[in-house]
């Protein structure tokens, strides 16, 4: 059952993004490439989860830490590189 | 569990915020307070997390999460725009990995096999090896042609994977996880390597799609809803890129993934045709006297760094001799979607003055003069005219309606294609050889 809520909201999910995503007008497409970047770093909560469940120094532990450092590197490294590109966007006086 | 609820909800909330930020990304206007949103959400879902999960060890938490930041600033403020098709590539790369050792940890810790875990590895890996391999041609590192059998390659590839994932009943050990992984990595390997980079686009965006589907298995491992919104959201935005930009060619995403790229030489019949030469000073008094300038940017503008040599033309024109100047983008021009924006942003053109495929398309019939500088298959006029020519029904940018057109090109070879441009033997037009950027400052000289 829970599965099958999960497939629910995975599904209604993709909709929400291919209606939100359809209107990004073809100028603006490299940012919207480095802020997914960077959101898929979202995957940094369930390193911390799964950090969280792991004995002290055992493998699962070495594998949640690396997944959290290369996490953080994607949501950084996306968030500086898209405030970069975003802000050569603004409108500027004539 | 009351602490688990409100975290539950959070999550909610941050996904919320991601959609709202991807949707003020779709305007030029609201497009930085997009970022912000984002960054909100995701301070949201981390602070909560780290509030309500207790921690064996947040010493090393602490360590690893601080100086990912310290070297994700320092890259993302200072890596150059021109490379930034790589670092896409890269953190495409990066995403999916961390993903599949969230998989990894998953698989070895949960006490029943899970198909959500092991799908978030194995997707996660074939992202990681297939971005490192998109990187590796971004910086022309690896430039060969396609593999031989290729296709055969990728059949033994999955085949591998599929097998050994179904090996999976009973817990899974180290040994078969690991396998797994590698059999990914590999598939990813053999599945990208043969693609050529005038592709790298579609790559790019399909790359991005994958990273966030393995965050969404990796969602359904943990029961996280933030991870399996934000991983469709994902996904959804980097298929529709993927998509537009296939679209963009006239091809389908099985033709870029699975066929040999025609490389055909175009049938010129035997005879010579004779392409006409022009000079620096030739294309300088055309533009000063014309009305009106379309420039057509292409990969080769991106790789002498020409975009500022070229917007400094494009002053002087405008300001000097009140040329109307309009700058016209193909969505498949460079190597990432959006490549040519970005830069040509990047030398402070005003977005008011760039303008995509078909807004521009019926304004070359009253151009004086299009400026085409290291593009050459997105003009190719093959694509309207030649139905056995692999580029037909691409959409083009008409230059050729263009009173005068100017190529700046290292030579009179084919584009990615490898089919001849016939636009270059036309009687308007006028070859300018060499570099992008030499050239433009030459006849930026001469204005």
């Amino acid at each position: 059952m829970i599965f099958l809520l999960l497939i629910s909201v995975f599904l209604l999910s993709c909709l929400v993004g291919y209606f939100v995503v359809q209107g990004v007008t073809p100028a603006l497409h490299a940012p919207l490439m480095s802020v997914t970047n960077a959101i898929s770093g979202i995957v940094i909560i369930g390193a911390l989860k799964t950090a969280a469940s792991a004995e002290t120094f055992n493998i699962q532990e070495i594998l949640s830490l690396a997944a959290i450092f290369l996490a953080s590197l994607n949501i950084f490294g996306g968030f500086a590189i898209s405030a970069r590109m975003l802000k050569l966007f603004k409108k500027k006086e004539r | 569990m009351i602490a688990h609820n409100g975290l539950y909800l959070i999550y909610l909330i941050s996904a919320i915020f991601f959609i709202f930020a991807v949707k003020r990304l779709s305007s030029p206007n609201s497009a930085r307070s997009g970022n912000y949103w984002a960054q909100a959400g995701m301070i949201l879902a981390i602070f909560a997390t780290l509030l309500v999960l207790p921690s064996r060890n947040d010493l090393g938490i602490l360590t690893a999460g601080l100086l990912a930041a310290l070297l994700g600033l320092l890259w993302g403020n200072f890596v150059k725009m021109t490379s930034l098709p790589q670092m896409i590539a890269l953190l495409n790369g990066l995403g999916g990995f961390a993903s599949a050792l969230i998989g990894f940890a998953e698989m070895l810790h949960q006490s029943a096999y899970s198909f959500s875990s092991s799908a978030g590895l194995v997707i996660g890996c074939f992202t990681f090896s297939g971005s490192m391999i998109a990187l590796l041609k971004l910086q022309n590192l690896y430039n060969k042609g396609r593999l031989p059998f290729f296709n055969l390659l990728n059949c033994l590839a999955s085949a591998a994977v599929v097998l050994i994932w179904f090996q999976f009943s009973e817990v899974p050990t180290l040994k078969t996880v690991l396998l797994l992984g590698f059999a990914s990595v590999v598939f990813g390997v053999t599945l990208t390597l043969p693609i050529g980079g005038a592709d790298m686009p579609i790559v790019i965006s399909l790359l991005n799609a994958l990273s966030g589907f393995a965050a969404s298995f990796i969602g359904f491992s943990l029961i996280n809803i933030a991870l399996i919104i934000t991983g469709a959201l994902i996904g959804a935005s980097g298929m529709i890129l993927a998509i537009f930009m296939t679209h963009a060619m006239n091809r389908n995403l099985f033709t870029v993934l699975f066929r040999k790229t025609q490389k055909n030489v175009a049938n010129t019949d035997g005879k010579t045709q004779t392409a006409h030469t022009g000079s620096p000073q030739d294309a300088a008094f055309l533009m000063q006297n014309a009305s009106k300038v379309i420039i057509v940017p292409g990969y080769g503008m991106a790789a002498a760094g020409a975009q500022h040599a070229l917007k400094n033309m494009a002053s002087i024109l405008e300001n000097k001799y009140h040329v109307d100047v309009k700058f016209a983008i193909h969505p498949v021009a460079g190597r990432m979607p959006g490549h040519m924006n970005i830069l040509l942003a990047e030398a402070k053109v005003a977005y008011e003055n760039v303008f995509s495929l078909s807004e521009i398309n019926p304004d070359f019939e009253t151009a004086d003069v299009a400026y085409v500088i290291g593009a050459n298959d997105i003009t190719n006029p093959l694509a309207k005219t030649d139905s056995s020519s692999p580029l037909y029904g691409m959409p083009i940018l008409e230059v050729f309606k263009a009173k005068t057109v100017f190529f700046v090109k290292r030579s009179l070879s084919g584009g990615y294609s490898g089919v001849e441009n016939p636009l270059f033997f036309a009687d308007n037009t006028l070859m300018l050889y060499g570099d992008a950027k030499k050239i433009t400052e030459e006849i930026t000289a001469q204005l």
